[in-house]
């Protein structure tokens, strides 16, 4: 029999979920022999091979290629978690909601500190770059989310407990220490 | 008019409790060791019946249990399913409400906003982010107003007085427009004292006080181990 | 001495009373254009308060501002009758003739054009408030004319074309405001003799007032149809140094506008209800409650006062009844929905936000001023007048066996005769419809946006408090009309008017109103039909005062008499749709950037 698939990838996050995921430290040999990896940072794998059991997302979605990518992770992943206060309500990056995003571009391309004043004002424009959204916004705004992990980072022991639950079909069953939101 | 009875029984959950006239729900049941979760309240102010947390429902009808006298054979429910559901409602819309960025905040742990989340199990809130556009404001020498995180409680309304009972923080406006404000010439005049009084009265981190910040580290704050209410509780034995 | 008009006279006119703070920020606004920083400070300093309060004060209400309003301060009604009688052609010739937007002023700071909520002018929309002053059916090329008159310095007054009918012409009125009466029925429309019910009153004892008024099984007129008597009895029982009656003459419920007709043409028997009531309580001094967009009336009906006082109708020793003094003072609220609510208008009526109180203690225990008051509506204590005039068993023998006597209902909309209708209890919304000139309804508005939606279905439904109890608001709603536009125009109005004060109806009704939105828009899926329900009922179950607990009434019951309407605009067979669309979400920054977004094979298959 098969393993069951696992995919994950970070967005608008600082890979500090994943951090975490490996804090689960030696369980990660079991976790090996329990599940397969596919598109995911932790193996490496840039595109989706096959379907997939399991799909985490860590970070929230703040431009248009994010919001592709989560997409992509919806129309392949049988269950899809939210892992983390950036992809459950946006976090950090969605602190520039409340501001205009020509201010925020402006701010960044124009007037930051780093910026040489003796040098031209570029906007970057190139049509590779991901389009910047309007708004931060968490995962579960844009597409269907099957459960959350909150936390920043979740703890190793919430991130194992749900995968162990979920691998056992059992329901996710937290307790008072595993919910925290910092 | 008949002498009021030295004690009223009542009950919570089918659980017999007694009271003595006068008191709220709200603290009748806490003498009797049962936790009402509440967030605008605080023990000597006068009961706002603001967040709504504390609501119980007697006899079909919904009631805040911090301004509704306990009454003799009053059956109170409280810790049912449908209700605790209609709470968590009310802390997930404070949550989508203002921005409350808790990795960010100086009072996570310790913020009573977020321990009634965590004592709900909140994982998400069921309603859209708002993603208002709110301000920090400086307010004299010694706190900051961070309104992101204002739930509007009142509590610092209610509470903080200049020794000529002045209000030094009133309310602004109304709707979801509504505003805390500070008297800027009465907060320049606040003592250390009250200005450390303001910060720990504001159950979120909406008062800080400057030039201080993280005195305790996060992981070893008040309600990162224990439940809000676990005093209460345990008070029962 | 302060000169005369100065910030110091006005104080020194009002005593440096606290309690009068909004009748003084009145006049500071009326005086100045609005209250700046400055003059707050200086009120503050003056009652001996923070200027945080008085700004707290300032702010809450509509008709205060922070800046210049403008020299003159256009308030247009935005209620949903003025949006199906042609608003937003008369606001867009406000907007192209002034040169400023809505929620704005001139940049000479001549005209600032602002939106309100209901202004009691339903029977003639498009309606808007000029410094106080109404204008009634607005038309595209009224507005010019009127804008033309602004430019040119005009009085206000002097741009009224002709005054309306009855009291409306009355020389301290003169308003273009048209009464519509339909239908005068016999209890408070009909005429009244002054010093009818007063005279009988004080021939008997102020316990027998308060039996009779029993008797008759008066029920509160407001919509919530408390028995009158027995809150007279209450207050009566009650020790405390003052007793007051306060009269809510703030109909702002939307669609209301018969307070407005009584007030202008029954204010005589209003009066001497207000004394019946005064003498059955043991009151010394009652209080009418007029809703800022009525303040027109003011001057007539303290002239109307000055009368009553020198027949002695009021004052001392009232109709030769030794020891029975009451006279009644106007107090002036200054654009606030919430004040409706009995314990928010004490708190307005006293000099605060108008926010409502927590109960117990109830009004009748500590009222204004937290002395024991008895709040009733206009039409309740017109009906308690003529009980006493023409005895109880006279107005029981109208309406029904639960709700006895009549009822003045306010009918606008879709009809051909929009207007007041006097008709007794027990009055099928059939008939009424065939009365108003508007049998092809397609639904309802019973009792205004708090009250209930009804459809086709249910028009013999009748007008009683043992079915369709209604403070009096009947809305239209034709055939063609899109009810969603109708619902959202009521949740909007009750975002608006919220005041704030507690999480479900200040934080809940945004997000009622949102998912709405998200329906309307056709991405909605039955999950949200479930959801929205569901947070309708949270709102309902857990806000403190009536405005919450009601507010959700335009969603919950359309989805229960129109139900086939909301499944309709949501995707059947889908559990998930969002609010977001990528497209929209690049358009900002695309601006910025110059990046050009094109939609990837994702975009369509998202699912």
């Amino acid at each position: 029999m098969s393993k069951p698939v696992v995919a994950t990838a970070s967005l608008a996050g600082c890979f500090g979920c994943h951090m975490s995921f490996l804090d689960i430290d030696e369980r990660i040999l079991t976790l090996i022999d329990l599940v397969e990896f596919n598109k995911s940072p932790i193996d490496d794998i840039k595109t989706f091979t096959k379907p997939v059991d399991i799909g985490i997302i860590e970070g929230g979605c703040c431009n248009s290629e994010n919001v592709e990518v989560l997409r992509e992770f919806r129309k392949h992943c049988q269950v899809l978690i939210s892992l983390g206060e950036c992809a459950i309500m946006g976090g950090l990056p969605a602190m520039r909601n409340a501001i205009p995003v020509r201010e925020c571009l402006e701010e960044a391309y124009f007037h930051s500190p780093t910026i040489d004043p003796s040098e031209p004002k570029i906007m970057p424009g190139d049509e590779d770059l991901p389009i910047i959204l309007d708004k931060v916004l968490p995962l579960h705004e844009i597409v269907k989310i099957d459960a959350f992990l909150p936390g920043c980072p979740p703890s190793a022991d919430l991130i194992w407990k749900a995968l162990t639950s979920l691998l056992e079909g059992k329901p996710l069953d937290l307790s008072y220490n595993l919910v925290k939101f910092d | 008019m008949s002498k009021p009875k030295a004690r009223i029984s009542f009950t919570v959950d089918g659980k017999k409790c007694s009271a003595a006239p006068g008191q709220t729900i709200l603290q009748a049941a806490k003498d009797n060791g049962i936790y009402i979760p509440a967030l605008c309240r605080w023990e000597g102010f006068k009961p706002a019946g603001a967040c709504r947390v504390c609501t119980v429902r007697v006899g079909g009808r919904y009631m805040a249990a911090c301004t509704q006298p306990v009454t003799d054979g009053m059956a109170v429910e409280n810790d049912v399913p449908d209700l605790q559901d209609m709470r968590k409602a009310l802390i997930e819309m404070l949550f989508v409400e203002g921005n409350h960025m808790c990795p960010t905040c100086e009072k996570s742990g310790n913020c009573e906003l977020q321990a009634l989340a965590y004592r709900f199990l909140m994982l998400v809130p069921r309603f859209p982010f708002q993603f208002p556009a709110r301000r920090v404001e400086p307010a004299g020498k010694k706190i900051l107003l961070e309104h992101n995180r204002c739930i509007k409680c009142l509590r610092c309304v209610r509470g903080v007085r200049t020794r000529d009972n002045k209000a030094v923080f009133g309310t602004l406006r109304r709707s979801r427009d509504k505003k805390i404000s500070v008297d800027q010439v009465l907060a320049s005049a606040l003592t250390d004292k009250q200005a450390r009084q303001a910060m720990d009265r504001c159950p979120v981190g909406s008062i800080l006080k400057k030039e201080v910040g993280f005195a305790v580290p996060i992981g070893r704050r008040k309600y990162d181990k224990e439940p809000i209410g676990s005093d209460v509780e345990k008070a029962r034995g | 001495m302060p000169a005369e008009g100065s910030l110091a006279s006005i104080l020194a006119r009002h005593r440096r009373d606290r309690t009068r703070l909004i009748d003084i920020l009145r006049e500071v606004q009326a005086k100045n254009g609005h209250i700046s920083p400055e003059a707050a400070a200086e009120i503050a300093a003056g009652l001996g308060l923070s200027t945080v309060e008085v700004e707290g004060a300032a702010t809450f209400y509509h008709f205060f501002s922070a800046r210049p309003a403008g020299t003159y301060a256009v308030y247009l009604n935005d209620n949903i009758v003025s949006v199906m009688k042609g608003r937003a052609a008369v606001a867009s010739a406000f907007e192209k003739a002034a040169g400023c937007r809505f929620g704005e002023t001139t940049p000479d700071g001549r005209i600032g054009l602002y939106r309100t909520s209901c202004i009691g002018m339903n029977d003639q929309e498009p309606a808007a408030l000029i410094n106080g002053v109404v204008f009634t059916k607005l038309t595209p090329a009224k507005v010019k004319l009127i804008v033309e008159g602004m430019n040119a310095g005009m009085n206000v007054r002097a741009m009224i074309a002709a005054t309306g009918d009855g009291a409306n012409a009355a020389k301290l009125v003169r308003a273009m405001v048209k009464n519509n009466i339909r239908k005068e029925g016999p209890v408070i429309l009909a005429s009244f003799r002054s010093g009818a019910a007063v005279k009988k009153a004080v021939k008997i004892t102020p316990e027998g007032v308060i039996a009779e008024v029993k008797k008759a099984n008066l029920l509160g007129r407001g919509g919530a149809g408390f028995p009158t008597g027995l809150k007279w009895e209450f207050c009566r029982r009650e020790k405390g140094e003052n007793h007051y009656v306060v009269c809510n003459a703030d109909e702002g419920e939307p669609g209301t506008f018969k307070d407005r007709v009584i007030l202008t043409e029954r204010p005589h028997l209003l009066f001497e209800g207000m004394t019946v009531a005064g003498y059955a309580v043991g009151a010394r001094k009652g209080l009418l409650y007029l809703r800022g967009e009525y303040a027109y009336l003011a001057p007539y009906l303290e002239s109307l006062l000055a009368g009553l006082r020198k027949k002695n109708l009021l004052g001392k020793r009232i109709a030769g009844k030794a020891g029975f003094s009451f006279d009644i003072e106007i107090k002036l609220g200054a654009g606030a929905y919430v004040c409706g609510e009995e314990s928010a208008l004490l708190q307005s009526a006293q000099g605060e936000r108008g926010e409502p109180r927590d109960r117990p203690p109830f009004p009748v225990q500590s009222g204004f001023l937290f002395q024991p008051t008895t709040v009733n509506n206009v039409e309740t204590l017109c009906a308690a007048a003529r009980i006493i005039e023409k005895g109880a068993d006279w107005f029981k023998a109208m309406g029904t066996p639960r709700s006895a006597g009549t009822k003045v209902l306010s009918v606008s909309g879709d009809c051909k005769k929009p207007g007041v209708y006097e008709v007794p209890f027990g009055l099928t919304v059939r008939r009424l419809l065939e009365m108003a000139g508007g049998p092809d309804a397609q639904a309802v508005q019973i009792g205004g946006p708090s009250g209930a939606c009804i459809s086709r279905g249910q028009l013999e439904r009748a007008i009683a408090f043992e079915d369709l109890a209604t403070g009096g608001s009947i809305i239209v709603i034709g055939p063609g009309r899109d009810l969603f536009e109708v619902i959202r125009n009521f949740m909007e109005f009750f975002v608006e008017e919220s005041c704030g004060w507690c999480v479900p109806c200040r934080a809940g009704n945004p997000l009622l109103l949102r998912k709405l939105e998200k329906i309307m828009s056709g991405k909605g899926t039955p999950a949200d039909i479930i959801e929205i329900e569901s947070w309708g009922r949270i709102i309902k179950a857990m806000s403190r005062c009536g405005l919450g607990q009601t507010s959700p009434n335009p969603i919950l019951t359309t989805i229960q008499n129109f139900r086939e309407m909301y499944e309709s605009k949501v995707e059947r067979g889908r559990d998930f749709l969002p609010e977001f669309d990528l497209a929209e979400a690049v358009k900002e920054a695309s601006a910025v950037t110059g990046q050009v977004f094109a939609a990837s094979d994702t975009e369509q298959s998202h699912e």
